[in-house]
């Protein structure tokens, strides 16, 4: 991907644009060639209009006056994409933002165009919206290489399909002759993984008890209100939500980055509300967190250093006041080890490693400590499969040892497969609960928008997706307005 | 491993050796647009080093040169800029003098209670920025220089004679201290005399390298500053590690101008050395904020301090040396940074060449040597 855009150049091997093989040094390179990318995250100004943002840095194509705004209306009508152009980016939800991404892309006269991961932050009316776009997008004759780790999605929307694995290609696939299973069995390389929790291990010994807790914005507005729930040892708490809806500062508010306006938490039986961040890791909460270059890792230290991270006061990084390296980086290699990370060794930065590895690494470190909760956040958000399936074993298997797991992903089938208890969060507010036994993704998706609330029943009857024709239709998803 | 090591070692190498060449060339360049040979004002400077009341000099001033880059740095390794360590070590040095001028007591209690002085001024007086910063969010940046040109003022005040200060001639002074207070130099015969407290930096260095990779309050310092949200997500407050670092920054920068004060001077008078603290800014940067590069990118300013007044004599200006630290820290900057990210990348390709070639960790153990924090 970073090749196909020019940001890394090839040590071997050529690329093709219409049958002339290019090279690009740089992305300006790539966009001359009328490649396009849509990053998985989007890189708008938030306080700027979609106008500016569009034309930012292409200023000489169409100038940003009324001929910049003339060809945005014209490219967001020719393909459906619905943009308005004078509104602020930080009025707009995740889907419309993605529009104007590939807005800009296009605007730029792309006609290849490359969207990483670009379905992770939506919801499932919102994917088939964007699918309507691509299929827009093609009929019009672009190029699309759309990259993701969701099998239907890509089944659903891909022409061809091709596996890499471990950076080498393994094999390419025709949709229409290729069941989900083949296609995840390419990918794993071996069996499939499933998030399916096979019995249930739930106690009735509570570990955390939120009640009735609030977390104000500076105004006053509510970021979170009346956020009440248990979870007891050996469950799986999944919260189910668009992005943006409260999810971070619930995970802020119960690591201690943010502390509550009102309400308690409880940990066990002590009352941990006042307590600071590192006194509750100490007492016990891991936490995974969502976004793990800005808070779990330190990218340009090495491995064993990622190791003590978080952890610095406990055994085995610490004597005392002092640290101790020897037991640090012994135990940072039977870390790397256990959790199968792939790295020639723990003196590597952590910005070296992929993804899945530096995912492993924290997961690790966090198992390392015996939580009591864990705190969860998108597990498994960009990591390749064959790591994903072991994320979920470990967090199975500390389950089943009676660790409680509040558990956050964008991911529906993840959440389904690995919850015992499903929650909706909307507009910071937990709206709905729900049964993972017998819940679909669709009516999951449905409630995340603010549509369903209170106890969701599963339908045998209903058609899938009848419930939301108004959301297919509406090139603006309903998320924007509750904003 | 022991390829990851030696990358290390080449990479903390690399940035420094490119500064130093450019800068040189570009001295040099100037000298040739000015008329003037580019090479000969070098070899008088080098010719310098070989004698030794240079080398005395030299080694006095590294010292507070060491001290004030010390001070910055400790900022640095948690992005913090105390840009005020010139006001601090100033008005340190003056609380000092004036401590010494009126109190008398044995030395071994005299010389710890003036370091103390000097350490708690300067921590008081970036104390002041740490505080603004922490409850009002004031830049640290704005506040230290502020406090400089404050400091200088105060300074002034503690000067008039009807406050510390007494007039010898036209030099404002705060008087001679007592000599329990005069901490004993190593006499090199005809070279002069290095100052006594040249081993307080170095102990100072040594301390600065222990406390950082050694003890959890270091690596929980280092990671704010590799990553402020990483560290507050690790457990670390944020606000108290902005208000320790200050205070530790500040108590070190006020050391730095001890070592002339009681090694020689034993007043603060208007000949007392200014500007030591933004040299120290400059040193630091260099030293890539490790107590040993800080050790020799004192000694080379030093050196140009030192060996450049001998251009004088030869035709030259010896502003040449001046010149040449602004060029030196102008191609730290960027070639620290182009370094930094060809390391990063070469890094992350020769891992993904060696995990394709499957050296992976657990598949062969010879994993013995590790090094420890940087």
């Amino acid at each position: 991907m970073k090749i196909l855009y020019g940001m890394q150049k090839p040590d071997e091997g050529t690329i093709a644009v219409d049958g002339q093989q290019v090279s690009f040094s740089s992305p300006a390179d790539a966009i001359v060639r009328g490649i396009g990318m849509v990053h998985q995250h989007f890189m708008l100004a938030d306080n700027l209009t979609v106008l500016e943002n569009v034309v930012l840095g292409s200023e000489k194509l169409y100038g940003i006056g009324a001929k910049a705004r003339r060809k945005i209306t014209e490219i967001s009508e020719r393909y459906g994409l619905g943009v308005q152009p004078d509104r602020l980016v930080e009025e707009l939800g995740v889907a419309a933002r993605q529009r104007v991404e590939i807005l800009k892309v296009l605007y730029r006269g792309a006609t290849t165009l490359i969207l990483d991961e670009p379905t992770a932050v939506l919801v499932p009316q919102e994917v088939d919206a964007l699918f309507d776009n691509l299929r827009e997008l093609k009929a019009e004759g672009l190029s699309v290489i759309f990259i993701s780790h969701k099998l239907g999605e890509v089944l659903s929307v891909a022409d061809e399909i091709t596996v890499i694995r471990r950076g080498t290609t393994v094999g390419t696939a025709v949709p229409a002759e290729t069941t989900p299973r083949q296609l995840a069995e390419m990918m794993v390389g071996s069996e499939l993984p499933t998030p399916e929790t096979a019995e249930s291990t739930v106690t009735d010994r509570p570990v955390i008890t939120v009640d009735k807790l609030r977390l104000e914005a500076a105004g006053g507005k509510a970021l979170l209100d009346d956020i009440t729930f248990t979870i007891h040892a050996g469950e799986v708490l999944g919260i189910a939500g668009v992005e943006g809806n409260g999810q971070t500062e619930l995970v802020d508010a119960l690591i201690g980055l943010k502390h509550a306006d009102s309400g308690t938490i409880k940990l066990v039986d002590e009352e941990i509300t006042g307590w600071v961040t590192r006194k509750r890791r100490e007492q016990g909460i891991g936490y995974i967190p969502e976004d793990r270059h800005r808070h779990g890792l330190l990218l340009e230290a090495p491995l064993w250093e990622n190791r003590i991270l978080g952890h610095v006061t406990e055994k085995p990084n610490a004597k005392g006041v002092w640290l101790d390296l020897k037991a640090a980086q012994a135990d940072t290699r039977r870390i790397v080890e256990a959790y199968d990370v792939r790295t020639p060794g723990i003196d590597v930065t952590a910005a070296s490693l992929s993804g899945g590895n530096q995912q492993k690494l924290i997961v690790g470190r966090e198992m390392s400590h015996k939580p009591r909760f864990l705190i969860a956040a998108h597990p498994t958000r960009g990591v390749d499969v064959g790591a994903q399936a072991a994320i979920w074993d470990h967090i199975r298997e500390a389950r089943r040892e009676g660790l409680a797991v509040l558990l956050i992903s964008a991911d529906l089938d993840e959440l389904i497969g690995l919850s015992d208890t499903l929650r909706v969060i909307y507009n910071g507010k937990l709206v709905a609960d729900a049964d993972p036994a017998t819940i679909t993704p669709e009516e999951l998706g449905s409630a995340m928008t603010g549509a369903a609330t209170g106890h969701l029943e599963h339908d045998e009857n209903a058609e899938p997706g009848a419930d939301t024709p108004e959301i297919r239709k509406s090139p603006e998803a309903p998320e924007d307005e509750a904003r | 491993m022991k390829k990851f090591d030696k990358e290390r070692v080449l990479l903390a190498v690399a940035g420094p050796v490119i500064a130093l060449a450019v800068a040189f060339v570009l001295s040099a360049i100037v000298l040739l647009a000015s008329g003037k040979s580019p090479v000969e004002p070098y070899a008088l400077m080098f010719e310098q080093i070989g004698f030794s009341d240079i080398q005395v000099l030299v080694i006095n001033q590294a010292s507070m040169y060491y001290i004030a880059a010390l001070a910055v740095a400790i900022g640095f390794r948690m992005n913090l800029f105390n840009i005020g360590v010139d006001g601090q070590y100033q008005l340190a040095a003056m609380m000092a003098a004036v401590v010494g001028a009126h109190m008398n007591l044995p030395a071994a209690i005299q010389i710890p209670l003036l370091l103390l002085t000097a350490v708690c001024t300067g921590a008081f007086w970036s104390g002041i920025a740490g505080v603004l910063k922490v409850t009002r969010g004031v830049s640290e940046v704005v506040a230290t220089i502020m406090l400089n040109a404050i400091a200088t003022s105060v300074i002034a005040y503690l000067w008039l004679p009807n406050v510390f200060g007494v007039k010898v001639g036209n030099n404002n002074t705060t008087g001679e201290m007592h000599e329990s207070g005069w901490v004993p130099g190593i006499d090199m015969g005809d070279a002069g005399e290095i100052y006594g407290l040249v081993f307080l930096a170095v102990l100072l260095g040594i301390g600065y390298w222990v406390v950082l990779n050694r003890t959890r309050f270091g690596f929980d310092l280092r990671a704010s500053g590799a990553s402020e949200s990483a560290a507050a997500a690790s457990g670390v407050d944020p606000k108290r590690m902005v208000l320790t670092a200050m205070l530790i920054s500040g108590g070190i920068a006020g050391l730095a101008g001890l070592p002339i004060l009681l090694g020689d001077t034993h007043t603060y008078s208007l000949n007392f050395p200014t500007g030591i603290g933004f040299l120290g800014i400059g040193i630091a940067l260099l030293g890539r904020n490790s107590p040993v590069g800080i050790a020799f990118a004192a000694l080379l300013w030093a050196w140009l301090d030192k060996a450049s007044p001998e251009l004088d004599f030869h035709g030259y200006d010896k502003e040449i040396a001046v010149i040449m630290q602004g060029l030196i820290v102008l191609s730290v900057v960027v070639s620290y940074e182009a370094v930094r990210e060809w390391g990063l990348r070469r890094q992350q390709r020769r891992v993904g060449a060696e995990l394709a070639a499957g050296h992976v960790l657990g598949a062969d153990n010879n994993t013995t040597k590790e090094v420890a924090g940087r």
